[in-house]
């Protein structure tokens, strides 16, 4: 018999209460522990304020689109196309500024373009009733050749306008913002989220039905509109993404962000989400953006090869899981 | 009925009839249960009981007949409607959202909000009241529904219940995985709430609480009604004779036998917590029973013996091998476990029955028909009812489940078997077809290790019986020399709650 079926007394789970709250700063102690690491051994290169500057620009990216890939994954779903979708969404961006829209026209055209984008995938993963899975790994490849047909198998460079400044550093008047304007959109947005997961009726039904989909739509939760709001926010975040992407870039290129797809999958699994639904947080996420550029970066100034830091990278993956499984459990 | 004939009662269901495919499962059901009243639903499994839950619950639509709440028809096109309409279930398997706080659960797809922001206070007080109905105010809100014992989970989901107001309150065997204090609670709890006026139909197997519990009962045998009435001073075997549709006087039957040489010895076995050094030695052609309370670390002595789990000190030996124990080692020297987790350990409960069956040795290249014919004669032998054996596992009752894990000992040729609470949750029928196969296997040589909490089998079937208290085992009697006494007292030790499942 398991212990389980017996009556666990009160003390006991207020000591469980007790053994979560490390389980929330895993993550974060990581990103502690690495950032000193290579502030020791690199204090000069690494640890200065412009090199913070750099990460956090690294990081905005991902981070982005790391955010709506939160909510899909909480909800027990994934979503494998959504590197295609920034592509997508940044070849938008730069076909619009070079036919001559305005660039806050192109900018609010290509978000709506990534949110269609995820409202497809919501509409098919709950119409057609097929794994989240195999539709995006479907949309992965048809995303893609939408923003290749789109640019003409090309690169579209339109004119500078401020799009290509909000990854770039804050100009003299503009001093007190300390990080681009970009990385700040990120924050916002990300607090956003978070309140939207806690206060919010919306939020709280995405952490249901990733927890037990069947109770939830016993309980009359929507599940199926749920679902299609969830996909279309992770398109939207990814909307965020690709006009961040064709700020760095400066231009709509039709392969990029390839692969990014599991670095933001994995940003999410760092912060402690599970791939079976139900758990995950934003910040959580944010960290585990962060240590992967962390990582990155730390591993170059410190003149690693570039095999090595991915190898870095990936034991940390496995790392992060295992620390995740160690810690008590609420099956 | 206690109620004047111009009241109608609180639920009726009228000649409902329900095919799938050639079969009838329900083939002309009625039942009527009043405000205020405990009806008891009994049948074996594949009587026609979770059909006629479903087709209440809005699950399955009756294919004829008519229902009523109140005296107002009652046709539900979904579980979710059956819900707004004030019938809910709660089913064995239950269904929280684990992560989500016990708040959460409670009030899920109902929550207050302000616009589309949850009113955290509000929410609060429903809960609490809630609980407070279920008569469990000290549950923490905000503690993860998953971290909650089963008996605190069903509490919780009859608070639910409870919130949104519900008329009719169905309960699905909800004591197959209780002790027996928290049954008492929920006994309790179900007098108050039927106190209240609630409508409460329960489905048990337990004749003991149905008696228990109940002022009525109704007896479902082949999808009909085949009898029924007031439970206070109905006799158990005549309750179980309806359900069967015969007597059952050798429920348990144990032939002579002549137990041979030892084929399993464990020497001062001790797991990680639990066993601490037992000894046990176990002959061909003998049953040897295993009681005691639950937690008391019976089926970590089976786990450790066959494998599964690391050993501190001690020894098993298996006829004549002696060395390092893993679950395939111990497949290969004949000897086969059936877990008491069939569903999440036992079976493969998307892949065919036959596979199954073949699951400990499967050849390299299954061929889907050869593993059909090797299935058939086992499966004929434990009578399971299927339509064919390439039909997955999970579709059958849990009854015929069960039946496919014993099968597969069988169908591998298992000198010694361990079972552990071989017939928890099935119904009679299918108990009295595994005590019969249990018999049979013993006369034939071979032996078995029977782990249960259910008193009646151990001594109905078992040849010796030895109580497990704390993680040690002690003395082995023969059946003759002890009786349901004296195994509680052992099994009580000095333990301050006798727990056990069901006496």
């Amino acid at each position: 018999m398991t212990n389980t079926l017996e009556y666990s007394p009160p003390q006991s789970r207020s000591g469980s209460r007790r053994a979560m709250l490390p389980a929330q700063l895993g993550p974060l102690i990581g990103l502690l522990l690495v950032t000193g690491f290579f502030a020791a051994l690199r204090h000069k290169t690494f640890a200065s304020a412009s090199n913070l500057q750099v990460m956090l620009t690294q990081t905005a990216v991902v981070g982005a689109a790391a955010l709506g890939m939160t909510l899909i994954i909480i909800s027990g779903g994934i979503d494998l196309s959504v590197g295609s979708c920034i592509a997508l969404t940044c070849v938008v961006v730069a076909k619009l500024l070079e036919i001559g829209a305005a660039p806050i026209v192109a900018v609010a055209l290509g978000m709506a373009a990534g949110c269609l984008a995820g409202m497809l995938i919501g509409v098919i993963v709950t119409q057609i009733r097929l794994a989240p899975f195999i539709v995006t790994l479907g949309t992965w490849g048809a995303f893609r050749s939408l923003a290749k047909g789109f640019a003409d198998e090309s690169t579209i460079t339109p004119d500078p306008t401020w799009i290509n400044d909000l990854l770039t550093r804050p100009g003299e008047g503009h001093r007190w913002m300390l990080v681009p304007p970009g990385v700040w959109v990120v924050i916002i947005l990300a607090v956003v989220m978070m309140a939207v997961l806690r206060y919010t009726r919306f939020g709280r039904h995405v952490f249901a039905i990733g927890s037990n989909e069947q109770t939830a739509r016993l309980c009359g939760v929507g599940v199926g509109r749920t679902k299609i709001m969830v996909y279309a926010i992770g398109g939207l975040f990814a909307g965020v993404a690709g006009v961040l992407q064709y700020s760095y870039l400066g231009q709509g290129d039709p392969t990029t962000a390839a692969g990014y797809e599991l670095d933001i999958i994995a940003a999410v699994v760092i912060g402690g989400a599970s791939l079976s639904g139900g758990q995950g947080t934003i910040l959580g996420t944010l960290v585990g953006a962060m240590l992967m550029t962390v990582v990155a970066n730390g591993c170059s100034k410190l003149g690693m090869r570039n095999w090595v830091q991915e190898g870095v990278t990936g034991v940390i993956i496995i790392l992060a899981a295992a620390i995740d499984r160690m810690r008590p459990s609420s099956r | 009925m206690t109620d004047s004939p111009t009241i109608p009662p609180r639920l009726r269901m009228q000649d409902i009839r329900k095919r799938f495919g050639a079969t009838a499962a329900l083939d002309g059901v009625d039942i009527e249960v009043a405000s205020g009243e405990v009806l008891a639903l009994v049948g074996e499994n594949g009587a026609g009981k979770s059909t006629l839950m479903k087709v209440l619950s809005g699950a399955h639509a009756a294919d004829q007949g008519s229902m009523a709440l109140d005296g107002e028809p009652y046709a539900p096109r979904s579980p979710l409607d059956a819900r707004r309409r004030g019938v809910a279930m709660i089913y064995q398997e239950l269904s929280l959202a684990p992560h989500l706080s016990v708040m959460e659960n409670i009030l899920l797809g109902m929550e207050p909000t302000r616009g589309p922001i949850i009113d955290w206070k509000r929410m609060r007080e429903k809960a609490a009241a809630g609980l407070a109905a279920a008569g469990r105010p000290d549950i923490p809100l905000n503690l993860p529904a998953g971290r909650l014992s089963i008996a605190e989970q069903q509490l919780v989901e009859v608070a639910r219940a409870v919130a949104i107001g519900s008329r009719v309150l169905v309960l699905d065997e909800p004591t197959s995985s209780l002790a027996r204090t928290d049954v008492e609670h929920l006994f309790a709890l179900i007098r108050r709430l039927r106190a209240e006026g609630l409508a409460i139909v329960y489905v048990s197997h337990f004749l003991e609480e149905v008696q228990a519990v109940s002022e009525r009962f109704t007896v479902l045998r082949d999808g009909k009604t085949v009898g029924g009435g007031m439970t206070a001073g109905v006799p158990a075997a005549q309750i179980i004779s309806m359900m069967v549709g015969r007597d059952v006087e050798d429920l348990y039957p144990r032939s002579r036998r002549e137990p041979g040489e030892v084929v399993l010895e464990v020497n001062h076995l001790a797991g990680l917590n639990e066993p601490q050094s037992v000894s046990l030695a176990l002959r061909r052609g003998e049953v040897f029973g295993i009681a005691g309370l639950m937690g008391a670390g019976r089926t970590e002595l089976l786990r450790a013996i066959f494998g599964l789990d690391p050993v501190r000190s001690g020894s098993v030996r298996v006829a004549s091998y002696t060395g390092p124990a893993s679950p395939a080692r111990r497949w290969n020297q004949g000897v086969g476990m059936v877990s008491e987790d069939r569903k999440a350990e036992g079976l493969a409960l998307s892949m065919s029955i036959a596979e199954n069956l073949a699951l400990s040795h499967l050849p390299a290249i299954p061929s889907p028909a050869r593993l059909d014919t090797a299935a058939e004669p086992w499966l004929g032998r434990l009578n399971v009812r299927l339509r064919s054996p390439r039909q997955p596992v999970g579709d059958l009752s849990g009854g015929n489940q069960q039946k496919v894990a014993i099968a597969r000992l069988l169908h591998h040729d298992a000198q010694v078997l361990l079972l552990d609470e071989p017939t928890r949750g099935i119904d009679v029928g299918s108990k009295a077809e595994i005590y019969r196969v249990i018999d049979e296997l013993a006369c034939s040589g071979k032996a078995v290790l029977l782990v249960s909490s259910y008193l009646p089998e151990l001594l109905g079937v078992c040849d010796r019986i030895a109580v497990m208290c704390r993680g040690t085992l002690g003395p082995a009697r023969r059946v003759c020399e002890t009786d349901e006494h004296r195994i509680m007292a052992e099994a009580i030790g000095s333990a301050p709650l006798p727990q056990l499942h069901s006496i």
